[in-house]
């Protein structure tokens, strides 16, 4: 099946199976920055945004894009940028293969949430999972970019 | 110093978080195969049948492998130095399967539909045995895991096939029944902690394929490229001349990738095919046909004086290795390498371990290697002994942990080289408020917050096995080349060793360029592993900085005519004392290394280790248990650590906080399970829990240095150590909040409400 949908900004007409996910279609067609780690949509490794808002590609079938914005962070190059220069001068991008998906979320809070609590800030990203840092840094890296620390 | 000591960030820090193509699945060549692997649904069971003909014939299939395809050599998965410890226990096919999980074919089609098609109509037929599923019974169990006559051993480790016995150890200083006698208290208690998934982020994957010389190139996501290489050859029964490993950046290991997974598979479809060939375990083979942390049983006999001084040890230890025997004998070593040297006032030690194969995932390495499992054991231990002696927690330690300039009972003639654990254990208890807060606060409601804490030690690299070599080159544009090979997980090596050349050749960061983890450039590494990069590798690092200094001191000074003492470093340039003239790195270069008749400057060390200085961490616990349902809140959790000098405070703050999560994961949520025929239960995020950010609490980490005289800039390690303290540690806040002392790991709110109702 054909859809039409728009990529960071670029209208495309993408041929799709209809069993396959976005996540797959989203690394398939170089957007590399997409990462799987589970098969139960437990991770959040997969989140890019659809229609600006955060959502897990793995678990959205691909035909479901069709007429919809897709937001990679290979799309959003400045503003992903500025949180992770914080993430990386806090050391909190440790592998870093959960860190596109944890920014995609965090950009997303800060579009969505007006002054968050840390428990608020902590309650929004419950769904991104890292096995590395312990949290405690992405938590350090967020208070300096949202100005709350 | 400009360089060590300092936060630097990662140099590969942006691209990764910016999720730039630099992991192995983003570098396989689009056109490689997908290889898929059928699994044995049985623990244990023999194939009688197996019928490949339905598979093959599908269009788009390139190739199916059983049994009877692959080379006949048993081999190991375990990523360790030759010879290796581990029994040589596995093929890479086996027509006895050992586990539900275990491979029973390889298949290698064109896209990932059809090789699950083609998987879907393989027909096995199976006789199937009775498994051994309880490690406790494994010992003269009627099974046999493995009854093969070819299993072999590098050397003697104790293993006793016949009765499922992997490898034994026994030591013994002293007598321990006697020293017993004499002790004024004696305690004595059991502990099972759990096997635990390592769940890294990125699960195994390698990509594989054969390079204009027809060798076989294997990008691999490993901690271990050359122990990788050597398993390849060894199982593939091709010479290692033909075998390339380049490790790319990886999505975490945590010792999982100091074990092969699924290089094997791909590596053997790419030699029987000619083909690129790429593999991916998806979570549920990660969880379950891959390796977790041994499960074990461990008994700890304490005894001490009337003063408190600690006399008698005795541990003995049943370690579950599961199928294969990967990491079996070693980490059951540590159990007791790694803990019984805490305390040196003993008179007698005892350690006594075997580990048993049963039919259940392999267990292999995992961040601790047996410490973690001996700490719960012994530091649980010693709180009960605290409390029978009615002696302050903290005041027994302080009065039992070895210091500087001392040996301990087990290990002769080591003498202690650093350690500010006394100040650690001082600082925790500010940190934590343990005056305070030692041993209950009521907080209403039903609540109760409470405080306990354990020690932990590991070591730095592996004492007279560990080793590393570094090469740095003065490039011809005046930069230098870095090459180790040391393998950086996201752990942040390579920005550490760089660091280090950086500051002995008192240059910016920038100007040195590090290439790491590639098997045909790097200089031997065994790899990541047993806490060895900082302190071995970097040991080789400042070794050969230091030769390349030297090497440039005396061409600079051979160049501007002056003697070699004359001249020092100034920026990028070499300059007389005098200051009346200098000669760039750059031009120096130029003519090093331009023209005819000229040498190159290299500074080259291999680095190995004598020692292994102990890191240390006090960990401090605050709990809240809720009374009437057992629940337990993580409040707070200290670590003071003692890793000799830091290197890089970010990094090390970094691990320290990862590692303590994954503590916590182990002390309260995670656990694998198995079904009563041996099927794992617990095979994704739903049933096996990791901590999410809501279940760690507030972690606090400090630093409280010393200065190791045999390590880089006095450091030691870090990335292991970190795993430790925090199951004793909320174990003992949680016996000191409602009196439940549970020993099984992990100690849920079911087993604390059960224990309540048993007091
Ligand atoms: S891949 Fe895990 S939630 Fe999408
Ligand atoms: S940094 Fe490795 S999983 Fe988050």
């Amino acid at each position: 099946m054909q859809i039409e949908l728009t990529i960071n900004d670029k209208a495309v007409k993408w041929e799709v199976a209809n069993d396959e996910f976005l996540a797959d279609t989203l690394r398939s067609h170089g957007f590399l920055s997409v990462k799987k780690a589970c098969d139960t949509s437990c991770c959040g490794l997969c989140t890019v945004w659809m229609d600006g808002k955060s959502m897990l590609s793995c678990s959205v079938l691909s035909l479901r894009a069709h007429g919809k914005k897709i937001t990679t962070i290979e799309g959003l190059p400045k503003e992903a940028e500025e949180f992770a220069q914080i993430l990386s001068a806090e050391g909190a991008e440790q592998c870093g293969f959960c860190s596109p998906g944890f920014i995609m979320s965090v950009l997303a809070m800060k579009n969505e949430l007006v002054n968050p609590t840390e428990e608020e800030i902590i309650h929004y990203l419950t769904g991104n999972l890292c096995r590395c840092t312990g949290y405690m840094g992405q938590l350090r890296a967020i208070k300096i970019y949202l100005g709350v620390a | 110093m400009e360089n060590v000591g300092q936060s630097i960030r990662k140099i590969d820090g942006m691209a990764i978080a910016m999720g730039k193509p630099v992991y192995t699945e983003d570098l396989a060549m689009p056109n490689a195969l997908v290889v898929k692997i059928l699994r044995s649904p049985h623990a244990f069971a023999k194939i009688t049948s197996i019928d490949i003909s339905k598979a093959e014939s599908l269009e788009g299939v390139e190739c199916i492998l059983t049994f009877k395809d692959v080379p006949n050599a048993r081999f190991t998965l375990a990523g360790q130095s030759y010879p290796e410890p581990s029994p040589y226990d596995r093929l890479i096919l086996d027509q006895i399967v050992r586990y539900v999980g275990d491979e029973v074919a390889i298949i290698a089609a064109v896209d990932e539909k059809t090789a699950l098609l083609a998987m879907k109509r393989i027909k096995v037929e199976y006789e199937v045995m009775e498994p051994v599923l309880d490690f406790e019974q494994a010992v003269g169990h009627p099974s046999v895991v493995h009854p093969e006559e070819d299993l072999s051993c590098n050397f003697e480790i104790g293993l006793q096939k016949e009765n499922n016995i992997t490898s034994s150890s026994h030591e013994e200083v002293g007598d321990v029944d006697e020293e017993f006698k004499r002790c004024a208290v004696v305690v004595e208690d059991v502990y099972y902690p759990q096997a635990q998934a390592h769940t890294m982020m990125e699960t195994y994957r390698a990509f594989t394929y054969l390079d204009h010389a027809g060798r076989l190139i294997a990008v691999s996501s490993t901690q271990v490229p050359f122990h990788i290489k050597r398993q390849l050859a060894r199982a593939l029964q091709i010479p290692a001349s033909k075998i390339r490993v380049i490790k790319p950046r990886i999505g975490g290991g945590f010792g999982g990738k100091q074990t092969g997974a699924g290089d094997v598979f791909a590596g053997l479809v790419t030699l029987k095919t000619g083909k690129p060939a790429m593999i991916i375990y998806d979570r549920k083979e990660t969880f379950s046909a891959t390796t977790s942390r041994h499960a074990m049983r461990l008994k700890v006999k304490l005894g001490a004086d009337q003063e408190g001084f600690i006399r008698a040890i005795d541990m003995q230890v049943l370690s579950d290795t599961g199928a294969y025997g990967e990491h079996a004998p070693t980490v059951l070593g540590c159990v007791g390498h790694y803990t019984l040297p805490l305390y040196n006032k003993t008179r007698a030690v005892r350690f006594d371990g075997k580990a048993v194969y049963t039919n259940k995932m392999p267990a292999g390495a995992f961040r601790g290697y047996g410490a973690t499992q001996g700490t719960f054991a012994l530091e649980s231990t010693v709180n009960m002994l605290a409390e029978q002696l009615k002696m302050d927690p903290t005041e027994i330690r302080l009065k039992n942990i070895s210091k500087v300039g001392e040996t301990f009972l087990t290990g002769p003639g080591v003498m202690l080289g650093s350690s500010s654990l006394d100040r650690c254990i001082a600082k925790g208890k500010e940190l934590i408020g343990w005056e305070e807060k030692f041993p209950r606060r009521e907080v209403g409601y039903n609540k109760v917050r409470a405080v306990g804490m354990a020690i932990t030690m590991q070591g730095s690299g592996i004492a007279n096995i560990g080793t590393a070599s570094a090469e740095i080159r003065l490039n011809d544009d005046g930069n230098f080349t870095l090459l180790t090979g040391a393998t950086d997980m996201g752990t942040g090596c390579d920005t550490i060793l760089s660091q280090m050349a950086a500051e002995i050749l008192e240059v910016p960061m920038e100007k040195i360029i590090v290439h790491a983890g590639d098997t045909d450039t790097s200089p031997y590494d065994p790899g990541s592993y047993a806490s060895s990069t900082t302190y071995v590798a970097g040991g080789a690092v400042v070794k050969a900085a230091e030769e390349l200094k030297n090497k440039i001191l005396a061409q600079s000074a051979a160049i501007l005519g002056v003697a070699p003492q004359d001249v020092e470093f100034d920026g990028l340039a070499v300059r007389t004392l005098s200051g009346d003239q200098e000669i760039s790195f750059a031009k120096l270069a130029e003519l090093t290394i331009l023209g005819t008749g000229k040498l190159q400057l290299v500074g080259y060390a291999t680095q190995g280790c004598e020692v292994s200085p102990p890191p240390y961490i006090a960990g401090f616990a605050e709990v809240e248990v809720d009374r009437e349902t057992g629940k337990v809140d993580l409040i707070d959790y200290v670590a003071v650590i003692d890793c000799g000098t830091v290197i890089n405070p970010n990094l090390a703050r970094i691990q320290a906080e990862g590692g303590i999560a994954q503590g916590i994961g182990m002390a309260l949520y995670e656990q694998v399970r198995y079904d009563e025929i041996g099927k794992m239960a617990t095979n994704s995020f739903m049933q096996y829990k990791i901590p999410s950010r809501k279940d760690v609490g507030k972690v606090r980490i400090a630093f409280e240095e010393s200065y190791e005289p045999t390590g880089p800039f006095g450091a030691k390690s870090i990335g292991e150590v970190v795993a430790n303290t925090p199951p004793p540690a909320i174990s003992h806040a949680i016996y000191n909040a409602v009196g439940v002392r549970e020993n099984h790991l992990p100690i849920t709110p079911e087993k604390v409400f059960l224990g309540m109702q048993k007091l």
